[in-house]
């Protein structure tokens, strides 16, 4: 091979390499713009058909029957609000104090890994099996759908969210704080709670929220626990409405009035969940 | 000055306090055990109750399933009937629509998560990193029945016409592939609930992408870069090999994600029981659909105790994907060395 053309085969090499890496980095950008895509398209959806719905009586009347005239998500709103605001209640003590035993406690013995490893399959289990095990333990043992049992089907959605932040959080902390507590004599329990916890405020209340606009959209953990009512109840003993299995019940139906208000319930769930979302992050941000 | 200088007399004036003797020690402080205990025992008792609830969901399953189980055993996995008229059930259609609607998920959201997690750790500026980072992570944050209402009312209807009918336009004649887009191009069936679920996957496929290429270190890298490699190069050949581990456990994590997701996937599939055709096109059945469809009106007794065991096998699926996606993450870490 002559000196020229070893020259000639290397510039095309190196053309070559040159086109891939174009090519690769194009289409990487459009991967990106992609995801992008579609955020933006649901978004504009949801607020285009959605905003339509959104007028006082949407908050004020009761679920209608089909082809009613009038009718509202008054019922429903109320439902996931009680539901969602109890399993936050009952989960985040429980999640937090498991968290607080995977950080302060159990990092080395055998329970603390096991139980990271589960807590973090369970963070990704399927919620609708959750129902299924609501269904079993509550719903068939007393032989009535139930609100309880809707609550305590969140709340088992809640307690791997939170356990992993809050872990995640307290091992942020330096050892060096907690020591220092040791050192003044402080009891462990004051110690985690007085310290290394109020230090972890915010990446647990931020934890919290992640769990609360998690569950705020769930639907499949309440279709058979909660079940869905068309009234107005606060008893708890009762099936009770809740947004996303009204929003369900009504999408998949074939009347206007029914699909006006479920696009109306979305865009009030997509603007609730990113709020919290965004809440969250910006809350995170401020202290880190 | 004036007015600090008789609080400086005080306080030497001020006598010191102490209950022991003069000369002693101080004693030490005494607190009692109690709150330390009760403390310890309650963190102790929700780690329990973390292992408990994993126990609890299996075992309920296993005991609500054991009317199916002992009624059909493991035929039960590819016994393709499913008549609840005639009590006679089987879980093969909604086991095959559950394993392919994930499966062209991921065939669509491993290479757009991978371009994504590219984009975001070589290509982009510094200021567009966190809000197109959010922004895909928000994607994650949208709760799935918007994703499901979004899908049967705006997006399936748009994917019948420019997606759909072409296809069937330009395969349908051909032999066996063709099989593939028969039916009613209407837009509900496998291929949208496919490709729904793959935006849903995608940020979590992509977060844990991105975040395994990030550990990289810089020193790998920047040695590729200075023997002339193109950044393409440097991915492709430094970057992936390193962390494919991580990379693979990201996919499983998705994976997960996609079998158990629920909602979306009632909405667009079109729950028809049917395994006549292979098309992608023609309603089909999953394991979450059919749940949300047909629980909470089954009688009790072989229609109720079949689909518990749908959920079981459903439970059990993911569980060996999330675990091996937490193993294959955890050795990532483990490689790492010291960082944690």
């Amino acid at each position: 091979m002559t000196v020229a053309g070893f020259d000639a085969a290397r510039l095309a090499r190196h053309q070559a390499r040159k086109r891939t890496n174009r090519v690769a980095l194009v289409l990487s950008l459009a991967a990106m713009a992609f995801g992008v895509f579609w955020l933006v398209w649901i978004l504009v959806e949801t607020v285009r058909l959605g905003i339509g719905g959104i007028v006082l009586a949407t908050f004020t009347e009761m679920t209608p029957p089909p082809q009613a005239e009038t009718g509202g998500l008054a019922n429903a709103i109320f439902g996931s609000a009680v539901m969602v605001s109890l399993a936050t209640l009952i989960g985040t003590p429980i999640g937090i104090l498991a968290g607080i035993y995977l950080a302060e406690y159990g990092q080395k013995g055998w329970l603390g890994s096991v139980t990271r490893f589960i807590n973090d399959i369970l963070l990704s289990a399927p919620s609708i099996v959750i129902g299924l095990f609501i269904y079993s333990a509550v719903v068939a043992r007393f032989k009535s759908f139930s609100a309880w049992a809707g609550v305590l089907a969140l709340s088992l959605i809640v307690i791997p969210v939170v356990v992993r932040t809050t872990e995640n959080m307290l091992s942020l902390i330096p050892n060096a704080l907690r020591e220092a507590a040791y050192a003044l004599g402080t009891p462990k329990w004051k110690v985690i709670m007085l310290i290394t916890l109020k230090s972890a405020r915010a990446g647990v209340i931020t934890g919290v929220l992640l769990a609360v606009a998690r569950i705020a959209g769930e639907t499949a953990p309440l279709l058979f626990t909660a079940l869905s009512n068309q009234f107005w109840t606060s008893n708890l003993a009762e099936p009770m409405a809740s947004l996303p299995v009204t929003i369900f019940k009504f999408a998949m139906s074939p009347y206007e009035n029914w699909q006006k208000l479920a696009w109306a319930g979305v865009f009030l769930i997509t603007l609730g969940v990113l709020g919290l979302n965004i809440l969250a992050r910006v809350m995170f941000r401020n202290k880190h | 000055m004036t007015a600090s200088l008789p609080t400086g007399a005080s306080l030497q004036e001020m006598p010191i306090e102490r209950t022991g003797s003069p000369g002693s020690p101080p004693p030490a402080r005494r607190f009692s055990r109690w709150p330390d205990v009760v403390f310890s025992g309650l963190a102790l008792g929700a780690a329990w109750l973390t292992l408990a609830l994993l126990a609890g969901i299996i075992g309920s399953l296993v005991v609500g399933a054991m009317p199916a189980i002992r009624e059909y055993g493991l035929s039960f996995l590819w016994r393709a009937e499913w008549d609840p008229v005639q009590d006679r059930y089987g879980g093969l259609v909604m086991i095959y629509g559950t394993l392919m609607s994930s499966f062209i998920a991921l065939l669509i959201a491993v290479p757009v998560s991978f371009g994504i997690a590219l984009f975001l750790t070589e290509l982009s500026p510094n200021w567009l990193k966190r809000p197109l980072g959010t922004a895909i992570e928000l994607l994650a944050a949208v709760p799935s029945i918007v994703y499901g209402m979004w899908g049967l009312l705006v997006f399936g209807p748009l994917l019948a016409q420019y997606v759909q009918q072409p296809l069937q336009a330009a395969f349908g004649g051909v032999p066996f592939f063709g099989q593939l887009f028969k039916g009613a191009p209407v837009g509900l069936g496998l291929l949208s609930a496919g490709i729904i679920l793959a935006i849903m996957v995608i940020p979590f496929i992509a977060s844990v992408m991105r975040d395994v290429f990030e550990v990289t270190p810089p020193m790998l890298k920047e040695s590729a870069y200075g023997l002339g490699a193109t950044t393409w190069e440097v991915v492709y050949k430094v970057v992936l090999p390193y962390t494919k581990t991580g990379v693979i456990g990201g996919i499983m994590l998705g994976l997960g994600r996609a079998l158990g997701e629920t909602m979306a996937v009632t909405f667009v599939i079109g729950n028809m029981n049917q395994l006549d055709s292979l098309s992608l096109f023609e309603a089909a059945n999953s394991i979450t659909s059919a749940l949300a469809n047909e629980f909470a009106e089954a009688g009790e007794g072989l229609h109720q105790a079949s689909l518990i065991y749908l959920g079981l096998i459903l439970f059990f699926i993911t569980f060996v994907v999330l675990t091996l996606s937490k193993l294959l993450l955890l050795r990532l870490k483990r490689n790492e060395g010291v960082r944690s």
